[in-house]
């Protein structure tokens, strides 16, 4: 460590001092951007009933019981877990049955490329009416806008694994449950991954939107409701807290992510 | 003289494609005696590695008749081993994972095949290598793990794909004379395909020359040292090495 020359210091006190620069810019920007609004609600410069403000934003977040919020953020958070559990398990297995079976697979291709572009939401009445109103429906909701693209990736990623690698387990005689479990999965693990990343984004699109069509609690309905009777400190905390919530998923799959890759070189 | 333990009988095959049939194969008939090296080359497209495809029970032959060890074979066989042209490490296994990958699929994992196995990581300098992942290996010692996890099923032949045409030309030259050696110490029998004509000299007891499609054996030469201890880097220098090299050339009749 000491024998480090000038010029690599030099090089990573440069960097480092990038880092910072990049990072007090990005605070700052928030920080500007929040002080602006706040003094323009302030001063007068924009309506703070339609716009809000920060400060109310701030006390009705702070005042999280009068409000049941932590209520409606558990219900959103259940509903997205179960959607975004549900939708990539199966989205898992029908890509297996797909890859096990061409025939099948081909069969399907077109039934999936339209579902794929259907915008999922346009069911949502329907999904209502099967499944009844309520938090089934939402559920369902979530599970139908992450299952297609589910199926889609991993097949894909199954399809294009290293075809060496599937004649050299081949050349042993494999079964295809054995390239399947010692080729195929493995060989996939960041295709996997990948789909978690984007369903747990997707999942809560779809709980969000379902929440909006039919629902008696949660961060959507708050939305909802807010929007209604013209609460828009509500909004904007719900719109926060969702912002927060996302970021807090994404990156418990980042680090579930960490831990499989530890145990996967 | 020792005994024929691979045999082709007019092996042929053709393929069925949209606009029509494709002959690939006719008639191809040659043998294989227990403890041999050879090559089998021919230009570029003519079907050499359907060849080793069709041996190897990965594909269907449409005729002829292919023995092993005196019995027909016509499905993949434990008897054979297969070495492809990119060494087709798990990346996510450790070396000792990757070599006793054959021995976990054909189910022979006894505690005899893997102390086998330890023997021929600790005979070719891998054994300390054996908790680690291929990617921190390099290309030569790659290739070696490739071998050993053919040689793990103990086969009675190994056919060898184009198996060091990934590498760089000095690698290769290097890899090419470790893989013989070790071939040769375990006294292997080996058909392999290559479409380098000093690889096929360097290596082979017997070469084995296919035409343009449809491949037919056109030549088979025995290929002879007499005054060296043969290895791939010294039977380069000889001057048999560039009568063989130009004899070959001429039967590929390779064109630009």
């Amino acid at each position: 460590m000491n024998n480090i020359s000038n010029e690599r210091k030099l090089y990573l006190k440069k960097e480092k001092k990038n880092k910072i620069t990049v990072f007090i810019t990005q605070i700052s920007i928030l920080i500007f951007f929040i002080v602006i609004w706040e003094v323009a609600a302030n001063k007068g410069w924009i309506d703070s009933f339609i716009m809000s403000q920060p400060s109310k934003i701030w006390e009705t977040i702070a005042n999280l019981s009068s409000n049941n919020l932590l209520e409606h953020i558990g219900v959103t958070v259940f509903e997205t877990l179960v959607g975004f559990l549900v939708g990539t398990f199966l989205g898992v297995i029908v890509a297996i049955i797909l890859w096990w079976s061409k025939f099948l697979s081909k069969v399907m291709e077109p039934y999936l490329v339209v579902l794929n572009s259907l915008p999922k939401i346009a069911l949502g009445p329907v999904i209502i009416i099967w499944v009844g109103a309520g938090m089934p429906a939402i559920i369902v909701v979530a599970i139908s806008i992450s299952l297609v693209v589910t199926i889609l990736e991993i097949l894909n990623g199954f399809m294009n694994t290293d075809k060496e690698k599937i004649k050299m387990i081949r050349t042993f005689n494999a079964t295809k449950l054995q390239t399947l479990v010692k080729v195929i999965i493995p060989a996939n693990i960041s295709t996997f991954i990948n789909s978690l990343k984007v369903n747990i984004g997707l999942s809560l699109v779809g709980v969000i939107s379902g929440e909006f069509l039919v629902s008696k609690a949660g961060l959507g309905y708050l939305i909802v409701y807010g929007g209604q009777v013209f609460k828009l400190d509500l909004v904007m905390a719900s719109v926060l807290i969702l912002a927060i919530v996302a970021a807090i998923m994404y990156q418990s799959v980042v680090i579930l992510e960490k831990v499989i890759l530890k145990n996967h070189k | 003289m020792s005994k024929e333990i691979l045999t082709l009988k007019d092996v042929s095959k053709k393929y069925q494609a949209k606009n029509g049939e494709i002959e690939a194969l006719k008639n191809i008939t040659f043998s294989v005696n227990e403890g041999d090296f050879v090559s089998l080359i021919g230009p570029s497209g003519c079907g050499k590695s359907t060849v080793l495809s069709i041996i190897a029970g990965l594909e269907e032959k449409s005729g002829g008749k292919i023995m092993l060890d005196g019995e027909e074979i016509s499905t993949i066989s434990n008897k054979i081993g297969y070495m492809l042209q990119k060494d087709s490490l798990l990346e996510w296994r450790t070396i000792y994972k990757n070599v006793i990958l054959g021995l976990e699929v054909t189910k022979q994992r006894t505690k005899e095949n893997e102390d086998y196995v330890i023997d021929l990581l600790k005979k070719y300098n891998l054994y300390e290598f054996k908790d680690k992942y291929p990617t921190q290996l390099s290309g030569g010692m790659r290739q070696r793990v490739a071998l050993i996890r053919t040689l793990a099923i103990k086969p009675k032949i190994l056919l060898l794909d184009e198996a060091f045409s990934a590498l760089d030309y000095q690698t290769r030259i290097m890899v090419t004379n470790d893989i013989y050696n070790i071939l040769k110490k375990e006294g292997k029998t080996v058909l392999m395909v290559t479409h380098d004509i000093s690889e096929a000299i360097s290596m082979g007891d017997k070469i084995v020359v296919l035409s343009n499609r449809p491949a037919v054996v056109k030549a088979i030469h025995n290929i002879e040292f007499p005054n060296i201890e043969k290895n791939p880097v010294n039977c380069r220098n000889c001057p048999e090495f560039s009568k063989y090299f130009d004899t070959l050339w001429r039967e590929l009749d390779v064109h630009a």
